[in-house]
């Protein structure tokens, strides 16, 4: 078994990416910025000198059109890696995702498949905006013959994307920007995980949360916290939000009889509401109270970091949220939000990590 | 890079015929199928159980782009096409029993029955794919010629496109991308002057569309084309280049549209446009045209024609007995395959 390392989620994307263009020859990588010195935050630096331009294949600025390139590129037999440094701009190309990529094993019967693999870049911080902040999984989510996967830790990411570029169907990869600062334990050489559902994060028999995404940190903390205070909280990282596999959710509610589900994309019509949906449906007669939903509240990303001040959820609304399920004693639910605080460490709201500069 | 152009059609009175008498033959006889099939689902489409139940969008009158375009390719070049695919997929070599089940929704149609008449595609001829949103199979060519390009194979894609597409960005963002790799794509660019009721005129500014395919640093030609040989001569010149690894080409090929944009009728009573220019079209149809060559040039005469239109005639009447005798897809199954 290969020795863990600690290394951060950019890293351990890059090393997947590295893995996978040496050892299967079908793929390569294409986007804007993916042979330029700063490699996609630091994700594909070096891979263009080491595999070739052949391999490595910067894009001009033609979301759309390169899109459709990669299809038919996969329809062809190869495997092709997009890389959008914003989930934003892969906005262009939602055509080609949602008629050619999600839809061409469909209706020709299982003849085409599209082996393609898309990764974009949920923006935060450092006054991105409104069109640089969006995270818009739901959406993606919503269509029926795309998968889509939402890393959490730098484990995670190198095992999720080396399946990914293994999966034959179009792949998604939702990527949040903070993640790539985290750093964490990571196994050296090949190994993928499997695309096939939520990861339990965190045991406890009081109430479920459901996270994804930046927000599976947030949610391990609020846990963290509420640990401390005597209240133990079952915490999911959701990993696959298509195909979306609720059995062990399921079994974890008909546990706690409470769950709260937390995006990183606006509440409204977000994945916490077909999971809470669903849920409903299937544990009705466990829950002992209302399922409830944490996400961004219904306008978009403003940049001022005065304005965006309230605007992102975190632990401590995590644990506001709690305390309303459970009736905490409010000394035990104030202990808890203060432990939240003090884990970021006085950091600005709008910046992931003391020692980040920007501009990114 | 230098762009060539050259100057429209050839004049009919002047053709410069292949001396192969079976080549021109082929040729004729593929256009004469593909009017009879389009034909013959005109007829059919309408009648009381309108056992065709999806959109289609018939070739008639522009048989002579895709039967040209298609002279010199082989089973493992690709075409895609659009939501006009017929004549395209016939001229390929796509199976007409598949095709026709398709459009009967039945089990045995090239997509199942899943996609109806503006998704045919055949692997085994080499059609790749068609899609029905406008520009959105461009790309899609361009990205298997870079495959072919990446495999280090000498094979080829025709991406079928309209006048329309022109104004998509899709197609100006593939163009450049095929332009800047040395993709091995052909842009066969059928201008057939209107989209759905509006005319060109309405759609883009006065320039030659053929500045569409020099823009982007492209050889670019500009053929009559409902002159068959016009167009072989043009694609195969450009299939060489692309063979050759000397990059994309652009043709831009006139024709007419005889029927509705969608269905099987006429529609010129709409008023959108003129029964004369029509009128001017029909004397210009591309299988009239090489029907009196080919007879002047005494390889065709009324037996030998007969002879072929009753062959087809018996392949058409096998055909759609297939796909009306063909079974429906179990409802049940309509869940399955959506991931591999």
């Amino acid at each position: 078994m290969p020795e863990p390392r600690t290394i951060n989620a950019a890293e351990a994307l890059r090393e997947a990416m590295d893995l996978a263009l040496e050892r299967w020859p079908d793929v390569f990588l294409m986007g804007e910025g993916v042979a330029d010195p700063r490699g996609i935050f630091g994700t594909t630096v070096g891979l263009a000198d080491k595999h070739g331009s052949e391999r490595v294949v910067e894009m001009p600025v033609s979301e759309n059109g390169l899109t459709g390139v990669a299809i038919g590129a996969a329809l062809m037999g190869r495997r092709p890696v997009l890389v959008h440094q914003r989930v934003d701009f892969a906005l262009l190309s939602i055509e080609q995702l949602f008629n050619s990529a999600a839809k061409s094993h469909y209706v020709t019967g299982g003849r085409h498949r599209v082996p393609l693999v898309v990764r974009m870049v949920i923006g935060r911080g450092w006054g991105q905006g409104p069109q640089h902040s969006q995270s818009l999984e739901a959406m993606f989510a919503h269509v029926p013959g795309l998968k889509v996967v939402m890393p959490s830790t730098p484990r995670e990411f190198k095992g999720l994307l080396l399946a990914a570029i293994e999966d034959d169907n179009p792949v998604l990869m939702l990527e949040h920007r903070w993640l790539h600062y985290v750093t964490g334990d990571v196994p050296e050489g090949f190994y993928s995980i499997p695309l096939d559902g939520p990861r339990l994060a965190r045991e406890g028999q009081d109430v479920t949360i459901v996270a994804s995404s930046y927000m599976a940190l947030e949610a391990l903390g609020a846990a963290e916290a509420l640990a401390g205070v005597g209240c133990a909280a079952e915490v999911f990282d959701l990993r696959m939000l298509r195909p979306l596999a609720l059995d062990p959710i399921l079994a974890s509610v008909q546990k706690t009889g409470r769950l709260i589900t937390v995006d990183t994309g606006w509440r409204i019509g977000g994945m916490g509401a077909e999971i809470v949906a669903e849920i409903t449906e299937r544990a009705f007669a466990h829950l002992k109270a209302p399922p409830r939903r944490i996400g961004l509240p219904d306008h978009p990303t403003p940049s001022s970091r005065a304005l965006a001040a309230a605007y992102y959820p975190g632990s401590v609304d995590i644990v506001d949220v709690v305390e309303q399920l459970l009736a905490l004693d409010q000394g035990a639910a104030e202990n808890a939000r203060q432990a939240c605080v003090a884990a970021r460490r006085g950091v600005p709201i709008d910046k992931p990590d003391p020692a980040f500069k920007g501009p990114f | 890079m230098t762009v060539q152009t050259t100057t429209a059609a050839r004049p009919a009175k002047d053709p410069d015929i292949d001396p192969n008498p079976e080549a021109l033959l082929r040729l004729y006889g593929s256009m004469l199928r593909i009017r009879m099939v389009e034909e013959e689902i005109a007829t059919r489409y309408p009648v009381e159980e309108q056992k065709m139940r999806c959109p289609i969008h018939l070739s008639v009158g522009q048989e002579a782009i895709a039967v040209g375009a298609s002279a010199c390719l082989r089973p493992d070049d690709q075409v895609v096409s659009n939501h006009r695919c017929h004549a395209h997929y016939l001229a390929k070599g796509g199976d007409l029993k598949a095709m026709l089940a398709e459009l009967y929704g039945k089990a045995a149609g090239c997509c199942g029955g899943r996609g109806g008449s503006m998704h045919l595609f055949d692997t085994t001829a080499g059609v790749l794919l068609s899609l029905p949103v406008v520009g959105s199979s461009i790309p899609i060519g361009v990205g298997a010629a870079l495959a072919f390009k990446q495999q280090g194979r000498d094979s080829v894609c025709v991406i079928y496109l309209g006048d329309a597409a022109l104004e998509e960005g899709v197609y100006h963002e593939s163009a450049n991308f095929a332009a800047l790799q040395g993709i091995p794509a052909i842009f066969v660019c059928e201008n057939n002057l209107y989209s759905v009721y509006t005319h060109l005129r309405d759609r883009q500014p006065p320039r030659p569309l053929l500045e569409m395919g020099r823009a982007h640093g492209m050889p670019s030609c500009h053929v009559d084309g409902n002159d068959v040989g016009a167009v072989a001569r043009a694609v195969t010149e450009a299939v060489d280049r692309a063979r050759g690894r000397r990059g994309p080409s652009f043709i831009l090929a006139d024709t007419y549209r005889w029927r509705e944009h969608c269905g099987p009728f006429y529609d010129n009573d709409l008023g959108y446009r003129s029964e004369a220019e029509f009128a001017a079209w029909r004397e210009r149809d591309g299988l009239a045209r090489m029907r009196g060559q080919l007879t002047e040039a005494g390889i065709l005469d009324a037996d030998r024609e007969a002879g072929m239109v009753q062959t087809i005639e018996d392949e058409i009447t096998e055909a759609f007995a297939f796909a009306e005798a063909a079974a429906f897809p179990d409802a049940n199954s309509a869940g399955e395959g959506v991931y591999a």
